[in-house]
């Protein structure tokens, strides 16, 4: 029995965490601490080291450099005290295709220590709160994506570990699921869970995170509140939908030469996106765009979403570099 | 930020322990071989090696061999019978090593390395559900023999005596196997891997054929596999109910196997991502 003489500390506390893949460092230098109680983001595009990061903590990797504890006790010389601490919900779900729900909830129970009748009591509450009864018998072959993540998160849940990792929990889900999932993740935090989370959508960040990391390349480019992210930025944005596709270009240059700023780049290739200092100056593209013969089937000015804020601080948009152009343009 | 009520119970009140008992460790690798077990049942045609093989086996090289190498059938089945015993159940053990890295693969390891279970169980749980698997090989192979006329010689109690002898064995060499299913990169690449090891192994000894009838450089080779040394042991075993120092050999092989691969296994299985 072991008492934890640094009472109360962080959940997650990690300094400098380095992972090596050959020549590539996947992890490089990340600093994390993650309060109990609360839902920490990391957020991040694919292969930016989120996983590997989630896989060092959760003690499935050994850290290249760097140290990392969970509630006080080291990843690595206390691997076997952190795992009593943690429950951990892959990207890929972790539970046994071949056996049905309730079997792999036993058998994960009976590893955890339950005894035989408690097990199968654990495993049918975890079923019936996750919606799984009636699939509980048949084979996880035949789950659907969303049922199997529930059975995996279900499955993470049986000794209600005060620290839960989820890793991408909403990857590859369909809308309805989605939301159904940020529920039951809610729920958790409710009931008194520490829940630190990957993801690489934005929204959902946005939607269940207090805080948020950004990860890029294996560190972290910026931490705080969401909040306080999206004010790091501090301008609006101008968000125009063309009536024709083809406008796109010449829309972009028409932005760019009005505001002094290039457009964010946009997956529609009738939207054009961009960073607003000052409202007012939609009126200025807006004239642009009419002299021009550019027809617009919609117009709004908003806040920034996370997305920009995450594009704007990787720099995969290099707005930043284009920044001092607004002055430029403001002077005119 | 405060603490929340499950933290506080889990920091203070959880019987937190620094590492598993060996009772635990016993615990964990009984339900991994519960588990391995529970999954046969499901999808029976995994233990199709186990189940049609030696009934295959048994009679295809028996009818084929008997007449050339004994004269007749009956004159070879105590001859061939302890030697299928022994090639069928140690190929078997390959499969330890091909399912292993199936599984490995499919992501419930994740959640096994992430349990405060013990690291070896995993790996401890699959091997030791394997020697079922050895045991309906080996019975298989003697009901077939006795179906075709087989009559040991040793009795009831030495031919199960043997038939322990053959499980262990397999057992053993089964962390050689286990051991390239862990560091290999797919389940077919440990398959041909063992294959190679095996087939030599198991063919160039005295299992179907006497040694006398083979080229000099073959019987040398022959007298130091240790397969052939399980063979003669299970031979004397079966057919005269004696002992002799073919057993011992056949034992400290099984049991500098295990020293050697059941550490290695684990600690690749460890690093292993």
């Amino acid at each position: 029995m072991q008492r934890d003489e640094q009472f109360p500390s962080p959940a997650v506390q990690a300094r400098g965490l380095v992972k090596i893949w050959g020549t590539e460092r996947t992890v490089d230098g990340v600093d994390l601490t993650v309060p109990a109680g609360s839902i920490y983001g990391v957020l991040g595009p694919n292969g930016a080291g989120k996983t590997t990061t989630i896989r060092m903590l959760a003690t499935l990797l050994r850290p290249d450099g760097g140290t990392a504890e969970i509630y006080g006790h080291d990843v690595v010389s206390e691997a076997h005290v952190v795992r009593q601490l943690i429950g951990l919900t892959g990207q890929y779900a972790s539970v046994d295709d071949r056996l049905t729900g309730r079997e792999n909830l036993v058998i994960f129970g009976r590893l955890l220590g339950l005894g035989s009748s408690e097990a199968k009591k654990r495993a049918d509450e975890l079923l019936e709160s996750f919606d799984l009864t009636e699939a509980a018998a048949r084979s996880v072959k035949k789950f659907s994506g969303g049922m199997r993540r529930r059975l995996d998160l279900a499955a993470s849940l049986i000794a209600q570990p005060p620290l839960i990792f989820l890793d991408e929990p909403t990857t590859g889900l369909d809308p309805r699921t989605r939301a159904q999932m940020w529920d039951t993740i809610r729920h958790l935090v409710e009931t008194g869970s520490t829940v630190l989370l990957t993801t690489q959508y934005l929204d959902e960040a946005d939607a269940l995170a207090d805080r948020v990391a950004v990860i890029d390349h294996g560190r972290v480019v910026a931490e705080g509140t969401v909040d306080a992210l999206k004010a790091s930025i501090g301008i609006t944005s101008l968000n125009i939908t063309l009536r024709q596709a083809s406008d796109h270009r010449a829309a972009e240059r028409i932005v760019y030469d009005t505001l002094g700023l290039a457009a964010v780049e946009t997956r529609e290739s009738q939207r054009v996106v961009a960073p607003l200092a000052d409202a007012e100056r939609a009126t200025d593209v807006l004239v642009a765009l009419r002299r021009a013969g550019i027809a617009i089937a919609e117009l709004t000015v908003q806040k920034p979403t996370l997305d920009e804020v995450f594009l704007t601080i990787t720099g995969q948009v290099p707005t930043a570099e284009q920044a001092p152009a607004v002055e430029e343009v403001g002077s005119r | 930020m405060s603490i929340s009520r499950l933290e506080r119970q889990a920091l203070e009140s959880r019987a937190i322990s620094r590492r598993p008992s060996f009772g635990q460790t016993l615990h964990h690798t009984l339900m991994m071989a519960y588990r391995t077990l529970l999954r046969v049942r499901r999808t029976p045609e995994q233990w199709a090696d186990v189940t049609f093989q030696p009934i295959v086996f048994t009679l295809m090289f028996t009818y084929i061999f008997g007449g050339a190498i004994a004269g007749n059938v009956q004159n070879y089945l105590p001859l061939i019978i302890p030697g299928l015993l022994v090639m069928t159940v140690v190929t078997t053990s390959i499969q330890t090593g091909v399912q292993l890295r199936e599984d490995m693969d499919t992501g419930v390891f994740d959640r096994f390395k992430s349990l405060p279970i013990a690291r070896i169980a995993p790996l401890a749980g699959a091997l030791l559900a394997d020697t079922v698997r050895y045991l309906i090989a080996t019975v298989l192979t003697l009901a077939m023999g006795y179906l075709m006329g087989y009559r040991p010689e040793g009795g009831i109690a030495a031919v199960a005596l043997a038939a322990l002898l053959v499980i262990v064995s397999a057992w053993a060499v089964s962390w050689i196997f286990a051991f390239f299913g862990v560091v290999a990169r797919t389940a077919a690449s440990v398959q041909g891997l063992s294959m190679v090891i095996l087939f030599p192994l198991t063919f160039l000894s005295n299992a179907l054929v006497p040694a006398k009838t083979l080229p000099h450089i073959l019987q040398i080779f022959v007298r130091f596999n240790p397969i052939s040394h399980l063979v003669t042991a299970i031979r004397a075993l079966a057919n005269t109910g004696t002992v002799n120092g073919n057993l011992a050999v056949s034992l400290i092989g099984a049991a500098v196997i295990v020293l050697i691969f059941a550490p290695l296994t684990v600690r690749a299985y460890m690093r292993k991502a």
